[in-house]
């Protein structure tokens, strides 16, 4: 699928950090390809660990650009254009007794808005999660709360509740789990659900590059409060749950998001993925989305 | 070899193909309980045949998110989506259940795009907007074979282009050890070439054969060959490997040949998002939209008589979920309600049953005498405010008499959904017991209960009502007395008020009508007396406000509106005490204000 040019691509896109690779794979000496927003990019690694990014130069970019980076969450993170919104804040990452890290990277046909969509969905954890977040006949989506932040302009789902079988690898009994869904950037969701053994969250975050308009690699971050089992098992376990997500993404039509109200039909269970794209709509993003007429 | 007429187009008329009949599958691609999918000039299409024979071809996409429909479930009656199993009706497309908001009917506006369709030459067909038949072809007029079926990559001009000169030879020359290669060299074919189809004839040593060549325009530059013969041969096997054969060949040349052509002519592309939805009018007041007849009418049980409704025009009657009525017009001006006993997936037709009662006001009487099998009748779309919620694990169905209307849907729906429950019916006689025959089905989970005085009653109901869980709902449907009866059991058992739901035949509550008050409409922004002597709802239609009903006597929840302020005499059946106590809900065809203002979000 033909995707948008670089130089028409909203600021609020182009100019915000997307992730580009997981630090842990970026070893001293090693060279990779990626692309970013339809662009080809290099990231080099020299023999003392410092990481290089610049385009690769194609007819319409005649020149290599050298390209501001940012090593934080796990990931390497790049902008394409005039850095001007900070990285946002996961405070919870520098909390004693947590663990950090990188559960996985799948790449996905299918656009970065609509796997942020998925992401802040419950009402499929029944049939898509079975038995694992969720489990007939525990169907109902309750009423919850959206709002955004006057201050960073997240959008936040609140109030969220929702019945599981086994919400976590720390899980021995099915639960009520209480769920925030967080979204600072138009690719990027972050989830703060009960934790089975804590008073505080655990936080599992969505990191998208948008390879394409209708293409992303999906990166699974994870802050948990999680001390018992070993870093496979938490792995396998987020691995399965976007492992089932993964055929249902690929197979919704079209693979860009669209923003008119009138060209899907939301239900009240979806109050947040309608706020979502009215949120994109309103800071003007335009890559991955159809455009509202 | 001779080819006597030839049309091939090259480019593939848009317009034109849209208002065409195409072949979409064969008869065996539609396995039972099973999911095709294809496409149609760039459109991608699910098809699916339900366990009554009706074959549905609806576009491949859930209205909801986009997700292809072919991915889901087809359970016989219903087709469900993988995603959040939301359930789209055989026939209608419409939705009837959405598993998010398990107490919620689904609007009718929830419907997928369906496509017509036709059964002809053992194919299935379809088009975007049909103008005229299925093609004519005398030569499939007897008897006729379905050979294989070939995808091609190449454009429909450039198959037929190769098919006008596609040899094959005639069935009864086809023998083991015959030299087919030489035999192909002497064939004498003719063909008469369409824009998506060939005929062709194979003439050799006296014997002859004809085959119809159906090009199916998958979209600009795909095809599927789907060819008929024009007889049943005795050597089938050989016939159809002789084909299969030939038409592998024919494929490899025609992609050959299409490997050599850069510019494709366009065609629209699936991926095009509808930007309007199907728009459905919504019904106002008690119109009457819909005609159908009366296919049949037979007594259902001692006193009672069943009618089956059809469609008078070729759509499908509207989406129904169980739990739902509808209203039918009488002669003499009378309109009553009857709930629909259709299970999932029934949707050629509604079934309905009525008691007769001498002592009513005349609409039982009048359906029982007065209405014969071929009769026109007016109804109402289907309305439900008695929605079958399944987010439990078991649900316990209480019906009093004819009260079981309701209930047999909704056991059908649990049945065919696969989700516990247990129907009781409650009647004087045995030979009471409405559609007995279509209740053999459930099994042990029918209930008989037979003759009981209003005590025994009262003790059966302790009996069933005796484990509260919040794993269970309860739906009863009967007359008052029984109802009430349900419902104090229910309380002393320790039922919370939301998990057991009733509808009542009617209300028989005295109505307190002598108060009059201010009636203020917040989105309207209109300010109306209500004088004493007249209903909310007769001063909301007497000044215009659209606000539809049904039963007008706080039995069927229909014209329920939503309050802003005031305080409430309320004087229906319909809502449950919490929602009385919560005072957000008002029925505007019995109910009041006591304050001296009411304020409506309507």
């Amino acid at each position: 699928m033909p995707t948008a040019r670089i130089d028409q691509i909203a600021p609020a896109v182009l100019n915000r950090w997307h992730p580009v690779a997981p630090l842990e794979e970026l070893t001293p000496g090693s060279d990779r390809l990626t692309t970013l927003l339809g662009q080809h990019i290099t990231i080099q690694v020299d023999d003392a660990g410092a990481v290089a990014v610049s385009t690769v130069s194609s007819p319409a970019d005649a020149a290599a650009r050298q390209l501001p980076t940012i090593s934080r969450y796990c990931y390497l993170w790049v902008c394409l254009g005039v850095p001007d919104v900070p990285l946002f804040e996961i405070p919870e990452v520098a909390e004693p007794g947590r663990r950090v890290l990188h559960a996985g990277t799948i790449g996905v046909h299918v656009s970065a808005p609509r796997a942020v969509e998925n992401f802040l969905d419950m009402a499929h954890f029944p049939y898509v999660h079975t038995a694992i977040l969720g489990e007939e006949p525990h169907s109902e989506v309750a009423e919850y709360q959206v709002h955004v932040d006057p201050d960073t302009n997240d959008l936040w789902a609140t109030d969220c509740v929702f019945w599981q079988p086994m919400a976590a690898t720390t899980s021995t009994t099915g639960q009520l789990t209480d769920y925030l869904y967080r979204v600072p950037h138009p690719y990027c969701v972050i989830l703060y659900k009960t934790s089975p053994i804590d008073q505080r969250n655990d936080v599992i975050a969505l990191f998208c590059q948008p390879v394409a308009e209708d293409r992303i690699q999906a990166n699974m971050f994870l802050c948990l409060l999680d001390d018992e089992n070993t870093i496979g098992m938490i792995r396998d376990f987020q691995l399965t749950i976007f492992g089932q997500d993964k055929p249902i993404l690929e197979n919704q039509h079209p693979k860009r998001l669209p923003l008119d109200p009138r060209a899907e039909t939301p239900i009240r269970a979806d109050k947040i993925a309608v706020s979502y794209r009215r949120w994109l709509r309103d800071l003007g993003v335009n890559y991955a989305v159809i455009p509202a007429a | 070899m001779s080819a006597t007429r030839t049309n091939p187009s090259a480019n593939v008329d848009v317009a034109h193909a849209l208002q065409r009949w195409h072949p979409i599958a064969t008869q065996y691609d539609l396995e039972p309980r099973s999911l095709f999918r294809t496409k149609l000039l760039g459109h991608e299409l699910v098809v699916w045949r339900a366990d009554d024979g009706f074959v549905n071809v609806w576009e491949n996409r859930c209205l909801h998110r986009g997700v292809r429909l072919s991915i889901g479930t087809n359970d016989g009656a219903e087709l469900i989506c993988r995603y959040h199993a939301w359930r789209y009706s055989n026939r209608t497309a419409g939705c009837t259940y959405i598993p998010a908001h398990p107490a919620d009917s689904p609007a009718r506006t929830i419907t997928n795009k369906t496509f017509p369709v036709t059964n002809r030459y053992g194919l299935v067909w379809s088009s975007q907007d049909p103008q005229g038949q299925v093609p004519e072809l005398s030569v499939l007029d007897g008897d006729t074979l379905g050979l294989r079926n070939l995808p091609v990559n190449a454009p429909v001009g450039l198959v037929l282009k190769h098919l006008a000169t596609h040899t094959f030879l005639p069935s009864d020359v086809l023998a083991p050890g015959l030299d087919v290669v030489a035999e192909l060299a002497a064939v004498e074919m003719s063909a008469e070439v369409s824009t998506y189809s060939a005929t062709l004839r194979a003439r050799l040593a006296g014997n002859e054969s004809s085959a119809v060549f159906f090009v199916q325009p998958v979209d600009a530059n795909r095809a599927v060959i789907r060819p008929v013969l024009g007889e049943a041969p005795f050597n089938t096997v050989a016939v159809l490997r002789h084909h299969a054969a030939v038409l592998a060949d024919l494929v490899r040349d025609i992609e050959r040949a299409a490997a050599d052509i850069e510019s494709r002519p366009a065609l629209p592309s699936a991926l095009e998002v509808p930007l309007e939805l199907p728009t459905v009018a919504v019904a106002v007041g008690r119109s009457a939209p819909l005609r159908v007849s009366v296919r049949r009418k037979w007594a259902a049980a001692a006193g009672i008589t069943a009618f089956e409704l059809v469609s008078h025009a070729p759509d499908p009657l509207p989406t129904f979920q169980p739990g739902a009525h509808i209203d039918v017009h009488l002669p003499g001006g009378m309109v009553r309600q009857y709930s629909i006993t259709n299970g999932p997936g029934e949707t050629d037709c509604y079934r309905i049953a009525v008691k007769r009662d001498p002592a009513s006001r005349g609409g039982s009487v009048a359906l029982h005498d007065s209405v014969h099998q071929g009769d026109e009748l007016q109804i109402s779309e289907p309305r439900n405010s008695f929605p079958l919620r399944r987010n439990v694990s078991h649900t316990v169905l209480i019906a009093g008499g004819i009260g079981a209307t309701p209930l047999i849907a909704m056991a059908k729906a649990l049945h065919t959904n696969g989700l516990g429950f247990d129907l009781h019916c409650f009647v004087s006689q045995a030979d009471q017991l409405a559609f007995r025959d279509q209740l053999a089905e459930f099994g042990d989970q029918l209930h008989e209960h037979v003759g009981l005085s209003p005590q025994e009653t009262g003790e059966q109901l302790s009996v069933l009502l005796a484990e509260p869980s919040a794993n269970k709902q309860v739906y009863a449907c009967g007359p008052p007395p029984m109802l009430d009866a349900v419902r104090a059991v229910s309380s002393d058992q320790g039922w919370p008020a939301d998990a057991v739901h009733f509808e009542y035949f009617k209300n028989t509550t005295e109505l307190e009508q002598g108060s009059s008050f201010v009636l203020e409409l917040a989105r309207s922004g209109l300010t109306l007396d209500v004088p004493s002597g007249a209903t909310v709802l007769e001063v909301l239609r007497e000044n215009d406000v659209p606000i539809v009903s049904s039963c007008e006597q706080g039995a069927c929840g229909t014209c329920a509106a939503t309050v802003l302020e005031g305080d409430l005499l309320h004087q229906d059946v319909y809502l449950n005490p919490t929602e009385r106590a919560a005072g957000h809900t008002i029925l505007t065809c019995v109910s009041r204000a006591t304050s001296n203002r009411l304020v409506l979000d309507l």
